[in-house]
């Protein structure tokens, strides 16, 4: 179990309990968190579930896969904090972890 | 105007099925996909990636899949209306009329949508103002390249249509090439190329760059970029490009007065009809509890789809149940009986 901190783009805040082995996307999902499209249910195939995440975190994370970078280039408006939620799997390592939905996915 | 009994939108595995399925009952049917080629998320997403849940198929690739299905439904001859959007949907009488993007009109029995989530459209610029000069001197795609020769054009992204347009228009005009990152998602051998082309000055290579707006009175004069570290250029430009890939978008289903929920459309599980008569949605972009976004689902779907079409098609029919290895009908459909 984790707690994710999901930052909408209308200011508000969602602090969810996330079950280790789900992503951080699929925490936005069953939780309806608004912002979070995942139009391809967690291929790294659309970039519509990215998030940005917050400075603190970004050496904690899983380093990115192959095309995750690649599929980033499509995001909308990607930075240098951008992740894809789908990508980053729950553990207890993740509790606390802070993510920003940007104001749209496309 | 196109007269048939169903009309499909998109074809993508779960739409070629459920034309199988309709003419082996024997309806007829047509196929709207907003994509130039049948395969759908299959064929645009994962062509090459192996699917290994496809009942008694242990490994195929998207696009295996896709010739599968195209060459199991080739005794039926269904039309496919490629390039095309559906847009308006009409009631008239007990039929449906719906009228494509290019204005082709459907008279129909019944509609199935297995749009999945929703029709692939390009991927836009996040810059506000690039919606003024969209179709005349910003784009997402190329139609007639000639209009470029001699011009100077400001292509942005780091895939293979960005990489490809970059080589060639840098032979007719000045290319400037924008990117996000030092890294390309492109062919290797297309990156080592525009790197040449980039040492020899033949293009300009702006990479940690993105766009930050754009300017000019009727076509774009200016584009100005800017750097991760903030720094910004302003670049004087005749064209700009955008290649970042393909979006999934539901588009005018929305406004068809479907029961729409999350992106999807909800249905019954019976025969996967939607909320208006005579109207069924299938694959990833139906609905109902216990929904499995998998392949397989949307074949069942389909099948059951299919039949629910039947009574809107031929009233007065009744529809007998029948297997595919002893029915006449259907052989004499398929083609096989001897």
């Amino acid at each position: 179990m984790a707690k994710i901190t999901y930052n909408t783009h209308d200011g508000k805040t969602h602090t969810i309990e996330v079950q280790n082995g789900l992503t951080v996307m699929e925490g936005a999902v069953q939780n309806d968190i608004p912002g979070i499209d995942a139009d391809c249910g967690g291929g790294m195939a659309c970039a519509t579930c990215h998030v940005y995440v917050n400075e603190e975190w970004l050496d904690k994370l899983p380093t990115k896969e192959d095309g995750e970078e690649d599929m980033l280039d499509m995001a909308f408006e990607p930075k240098q904090n951008s992740r894809l939620s789908c990508q980053l799997t729950v553990s207890d390592e993740l509790d606390g972890l802070v993510v920003n939905i940007p104001s749209k996915q496309a | 105007m196109n007269k048939t009994d169903v009309l499909i939108i998109g074809a993508g595995p779960t739409g070629l099925f459920c034309a199988h399925q309709l003419g082996i009952i024997g309806l007829s049917c047509e196929i709207v996909d907003n994509l130039d080629k049948a395969g759908g998320q299959c064929i645009e997403l994962y062509p090459d990636k192996p699917i290994y849940d496809i009942p008694a198929i242990p490994e195929c690739t998207g696009e295996e899949l896709t010739n599968n299905l195209l060459q199991q439904i080739k005794p039926f001859n269904v039309k496919f209306h490629l390039n095309e959007r559906v847009e308006e949907l009409k009631k008239v009488e007990n039929r449906w009329h719906v009228k494509t993007s290019s204005k082709q009109e459907f008279d129909v029995a019944s509609i199935v949508i297995a749009g999945g989530v929703g029709s692939f459209e390009p991927r836009k610029f996040p810059v506000k103002d690039c919606e003024k000069f969209e179709g005349s001197s910003l784009f997402y795609s190329i139609k007639d390249k000639t209009i470029f020769k001699d011009k100077t054009i400001s292509i942005f992204g780091g895939g293979d249509s960005a990489l490809d347009w970059a080589i060639e228009l840098s032979n007719t005009s000045k290319v400037n090439l924008i990117h996000r990152r030092d890294g390309f998602s492109g062919a290797e051998s297309s990156v080592q190329k525009v790197k040449e082309l980039s040492e020899q000055g033949k293009l300009n290579l702006y990479t940690k760059y993105q766009i930050d707006t754009v300017s000019g009175d009727k076509n774009i004069e200016i584009v100005k970029i800017k750097h991760d570290d903030g720094e910004t250029k302003e670049l004087k430009t005749d064209y700009v490009l955008g290649f970042f890939g393909l979006i999934m978008q539901l588009g005018p289903i929305l406004d068809w007065g479907l029961n729409i929920n999350k992106k999807t459309v909800e249905v019954n599980t019976e025969n996967f009809e939607t909320n208006i008569d005579g109207i069924f949605a299938i694959g990833d972009i139906c609905s109902y509890p216990g929904k499995l976004k998998l392949i397989l689902s949307g074949f069942h779907e389909g099948a059951l789809a299919a039949r629910g079409c039947f009574k809107y098609a031929k009233p007065d029919e009744k529809l007998r149940f029948e297997f595919s290895t002893t029915s006449k009908a259907a052989q004499e459909r398929l083609g096989v009986k001897k």
